[in-house]
C-alpha cells in the first residue's frame, strides 16, 4: 500500500513535506555554518582534550 | 584557580577489561561450535541445550552484549574521567553496573541454552531479564550523567555525544522492542503481531546496530586513536557533522531488513532512503578517523595498537558501504536470507568491533599497569591471525552467499526449479568448513592476545586511583570567542540527550505510527484464523528450539519462490503471530506454506524427519531432535497461554481457554491415529505432536483447503 494514501486523509498535508524538508535543511545549514565560521582555535583546544595527559 | 586533585577511578576500567576478554573468548567458541554445527550435524549432540538453534542466539547474544556490551564499558569508563577530568560519579553504581551487567550475561546464557527465547533475534531474553537489563542500562546512565555533571572541562568532547546518543536510544529500543506479555515467570508473548512485531523487531534490530556496534565505538575511536597515534582528530568540524547526520539517518534505516516482505511499500522505500544516505555520515567518520593518522603513517608499520584500529576503521568503511549496497531492492533480492549476510556482519564484527576493542586493549593495559606489552611479536601475530581469519571466514561466506542465491533461482529451459532446496544446502557444506577454520583462526589470536596481556599484567605494577588535578568549573561561563548556538550544546549534557532524544524519535514515530493505527496498513483476510491450542502450543516448541534461525516464514512476490514454495505472504495472515516468525537466513527452506498442497508431507514424514532428518533428506545438515519425543507437552499452561493471546486481542471466544484442552487432545490422538497407519506408535501427549500440528498448519489459511 503506498502511503500517500494515508497522507491524503489529513487535511492540508501539503505542508507537511515543506516543514520536514525545511526543519532538516535549516538543522544542517545551520550546523553547516557553525562548523565553518567557528574559530579554528576553538577547535583546535576541544580537539586536543583527549591528548591532554592529566 | 586552584586546581583540586582527584584520581582516576582504573579498578573499574580493568574489571570491564577482563569481562571482556573473558566473554570474548566464550562467544566467539560458541560461534566456531555453531559453524561447525553446519558442517557436521552431530556436533548437535542430540541433545536440546546444544543445538544449534540454541547455541545460534547465544552466540549472537555473547558476542554483541558480553564482549562488545563489555568492551564499550572499558572503553567509556576510561575515557569519559579523563575527558570530564573527574572520577567517575559513584564507585558504587561502576561496581552495580559491572556485577549486574556480568550476571545478565550469566543469566542470558543459562536461560537461552534452557530454551528461554522470546523468539526475536538479539532481543531473545525473556521479561525478567529484560527488566533487570533496563534496570542496569539506568545505573550506567546515571552514573554517566553523573560525572559528566560534575566535571572540571567545561566542553563536552565528540566522544561523549556518542556516549549520552547511546545511552538513550539503546534505552528507547529496549523499551519499545522488549514490550511483551508475561504468561509465565519465565515466558511471554510479544505485545506486537505479525508485520507490526516485524518492524519493531528490526527498528530495534538495525539500530542495535547502529547503537551498540557503532555509535559507542565511534566515541572510543574519537578518542582512542589521537591517543594511539598521538596526534588530534582530522577535523572536528567533521565529527560534529558526522554525529548529528549519523543519528538523524540511523534511526530510519530498519525496513531494509524487510524488502520485499509484506511490509508496506512506503515503508520499505522509506527505510532504503535513508540507508542509502547513511553512506555519507558513515563515509565522514571513517575518513575523520584513517586522516587522523596523516603523517604519522609511517608508525601503523610498528605499532600493533594501530594496526588493529587502521584495520577496524577500514573494516568499518567497507561494512558501511555494503550495507546501503544490499539496501538497494535488487541487490536485496540477491542477498536476502542467504550467507552474504552473515559475511557482511562479521565485516562488522570481527573487522570494527573486535580489532577496535583489541586496538584498546593493547594500548589501555600497559598504561594501567605501568609497563610495556610483554610481546610485540606475539601482537603481529595475533594481528596477522585475525586478518587471515577474517578473509577465511568472509569470503567462503560471500561466495556462499551469490551460489545459494543463484542455485535457488535457477530454472531449467523447461521453466521448472533446477534444484530441489537440499541440494544448494550440500553443496555449501565445503564454504561452511572454511569458514569455520577462518573463525577458529580468530579465536586463536585472540586467545594469543590474552596471554600477553597476562603476562603484561604480571609484569607491572596496577595503579587503581591515578592522580590528577585541574581547575574546577566556575559558576559562571565567559566565553573567549564569539558564542554560536551549537557551543551551547557542547556544553549541555541535559540539552544533548534531549535532542538526541527528539532526533531519534522522529524516525521511529514517522514508521510506527500508521502500521499500526491504520487499518489497510495490514488487510484482514477472513479466513485467516487463530491457532488451535495444539498448534499454538506447537509454535512456542518452534520458537523455543530457534527454528527461525535457519528457515523463514515469508514468501516474497519472485517466481523462483512462489515455484518453490507457493503464493507470496500477505500481511494479513500474521495478525495472529505474537511473536512473527519470518526470520533472517534460509539455511533451510522456508516454511510459510508448509502445510500447503505444494508442500505437505504426511505427519508420519515429519515425526520421521524430527527423529533424524538424515533418514529422510540424506545430507541434511539439520540436528536431530528426540527428545521432542520424550518431552511431555506442558497441558497446563494452555489456559494461561489463551488467556494471554485474548488480552492481545485474538479473537479466542471468552471462556474457551477453560476447554481449549479438549480441543489439544482431539487433535493430537487424530495425528496419533493417522501416524499408526504408517504403523508409527506414538503417544498424543509428546511435544513433537503439538510442532507438527503447527506446521501442518502453516500456509493453510488462505490456500483454501481444507484443514
Amino acid at each position: 500500500m503506498k502511503f500517500i494514501n494515508y497522507l491524503e486523509q489529513i487535511s492540508g498535508v501539503s505542508i507537511f513535506p515543506l516543514i520536514s524538508l525545511m526543519i532538516f535543511f535549516i538543522f544542517f545549514a545551520l550546523l553547516l555554518f557553525y562548523v565553518l565560521k567557528t574559530d579554528k582555535n576553538y577547535f583546535k583546544k576541544i580537539e586536543e582534550l583527549p591528548l591532554d595527559n592529566n | 584557580m586552584t586546581k583540586e586533585t582527584f584520581s582516576y577511578d582504573n579498578k573499574i576500567v580493568k574489571w570491564f577489561a577482563y569481562a571482556t576478554m573473558l566473554w570474548a573468548v566464550v562467544g566467539m567458541l560458541v560461534g566456531v561450535l555453531a559453524a561447525f554445527q553446519l558442517v557436521f550435524p552431530e556436533l548437535n549432540f542430540n541433545l536440546a541445550q546444544t543445538t544449534f538453534g540454541r547455541v545460534r542466539p547465544l552466540h549472537t547474544n555473547a558476542v554483541i552484549f558480553a564482549f562488545v556490551g563489555n568492551g564499550i564499558f572499558m572503553g567509556v569508563y576510561y575515557s569519559l574521567q579523563r575527558l570530564c577530568k573527574a572520577r567517575m560519579f559513584s564507585d558504587t553504581l561502576s561496581k552495580i553496573h559491572f556485577w549486574g551487567w556480568q550476571l545478565i550475561i550469566v543469566l542470558a546464557a543459562v536461560t537461552l541454552l534452557a530454551g528461554f527465547t522470546t523468539g526475536k533475534e538479539y532481543a531473545e531474553l525473556e521479561w525478567p531479564i529484560d527488566i533487570l537489563i533496563t534496570i542496569i542500562w539506568v545505573v550506567f546512565g546515571w552514573n554517566m550523567f553523573g560525572t559528566i555533571i560534575k566535571r572540571r572541562e567545561r566542553h563536552l568532547y565528540v566522544a561523549i555525544w556518542f556516549y549520552i546518543a547511546t545511552f538513550v536510544t539503546v534505552a528507547v529500543l529496549h523499551l519499545v522492542n522488549s514490550f511483551e506479555l508475561p504468561y509465565s515467570m519465565m515466558r511471554s508473548y510479544s505485545w506486537y503481531a505479525g508485520m507490526q512485531d516485524a518492524l519493531v523487531q528490526w527498528w530495534y534490530g538495525h539500530n542495535a546496530v547502529a547503537f551498540f556496534l557503532t555509535t559507542p565505538y565511534l566515541g572510543l575511536m574519537y578518542y582512542f586513536m589521537p591517543k594511539a597515534a598521538e596526534r588530534p582528530v582530522y577535523s572536528y568540524r567533521l565529527s560534529i557533522i558526522h554525529f548529528w547526520a549519523l543519528i538523524f539517518l540511523y534511526i530510519w534505516a530498519g525496513p531494509h531488513h524487510l524488502l520485499y516482505t509484506s511490509l508496506p511499500d512506503w515503508a520499505q522505500s522509506l527505510g532504503v532512503v535513508f540507508s542509502v544516505m547513511l553512506i555519507a555520515p558513515s563515509w565522514g567518520g571513517m575518513i575523520n578517523g584513517l586522516l587522523t593518522l596523516r603523517g604519522v603513517w609511517d608508525k601503523v608499520r610498528e605499532d600493533a595498537v594501530l594496526k588493529f584500529m587502521v584495520v577496524a576503521v577500514t573494516a568499518y568503511g567497507m561494512a558501511t558501504f555494503e550495507g546501503p549496497l544490499l539496501s538497494f531492492k535488487n541487490v536485496n533480492a540477491i542477498a536476502h536470507f542467504t550467507d552474504w549476510i552473515v559475511a557482511h556482519v562479521h565485516i562488522g564484527a570481527l573487522g570494527w568491533n573486535g580489532f577496535l576493542t583489541f586496538g584498546i586493549l593493547y594500548w589501555l593495559i600497559p598504561r594501567m599497569f605501568k609497563t610495556t606489552l610483554y610481546s610485540k611479536s606475539m601482537a603481529n601475530t595475533h594481528f596477522w591471525l585475525g586478518t587471515l581469519g577474517m578473509l577465511l571466514y568472509a569470503i567462503p561466506m560471500y561466495w556462499a552467499g551469490w551460489t545459494q542465491s543463484l542455485m535457488w533461482k535457477e530454472f531449467t529451459p523447461d521453466g521448472t526449479l533446477k534444484y530441489q532446496f537440499l541440494e544448494t544446502v550440500v553443496h555449501l557444506k565445503p564454504f561452511y568448513l572454511l569458514r569455520s577454520i577462518g573463525g577458529t583462526l580468530y579465536l586463536t589470536g585472540t586467545i594469543v592476545m590474552i596471554y600477553n596481556l597476562i603476562k603484561t599484567i604480571k609484569s607491572g605494577n596496577f595503579v587503581a586511583n591515578e592522580e590528577a588535578e585541574a581547575a574546577p568549573l566556575t559558576k559562571e561561563y565567559v566565553s573567549e570567542h564569539k558564542e554560536h548556538w551549537h557551543r551551547w550544546i557542547e556544553r549541555k549534557p541535559v540539552q544533548m540527550l534531549v535532542l538526541s532524544l527528539v532526533v531519534i524519535l522522529i524516525g521511529g514515530i514517522v514508521e510506527f505510527v500508521p502500521t499500526f493505527l491504520i487499518q489497510s496498513n495490514v488487510p484482514t483476510i477472513s479466513s485467516v484464523k487463530p491457532y488451535t491450542p495444539l498448534e499454538l502450543q506447537g509454535r512456542d516448541i518452534y520458537v523455543r528450539e530457534g527454528c527461525y534461525t535457519c528457515h523463514s516464514q515469508m514468501v516474497r512476490p519472485f517466481r523462483s519462490e512462489t515455484a518453490r514454495y507457493g503464493e507470496y505472504s500477505k500481511a494479513g495472515e500474521h495478525v495472529y503471530d505474537h511473536p512473527f516468525q519470518w526470520g533472517s537466513k534460509r539455511t533451510g527452506p522456508d516454511l510459510a506454506r508448509e502445510g500447503t498442497q505444494k508442500l505437505k508431507k504426511s505427519n508420519a514424514w515429519h515425526f520421521n524427519h524430527f527423529y533424524d532428518p538424515t533418514s529422510i533428506s540424506p545430507g541434511s545438515i539439520m540436528p536431530r531432535y528426540p527428545w521432542l519425543f520424550e518431552n511431555d507437552l506442558d497441558i497446563d499452561i494452555t489456559e494461561a497461554k489463551i488467556k494471554a493471546m485474548q488480552t492481545l486481542g485474538v479473537p479466542y471466544e471468552a471462556g474457551y481457554e477453560k476447554i481449549a484442552n479438549q480441543d489439544l487432545m482431539a487433535q493430537a490422538n487424530e495425528i496419533v491415529a493417522d501416524l499408526a497407519k504408517d504403523n508409527i506408535k506414538a503417544m498424543p501427549q509428546k511435544e513433537v505432536i503439538a510442532l507438527i500440528a503447527y506446521l501442518q498448519r502453516l500456509g493453510t489459511d488462505i490456500s483454501g483447503e481444507k484443514k
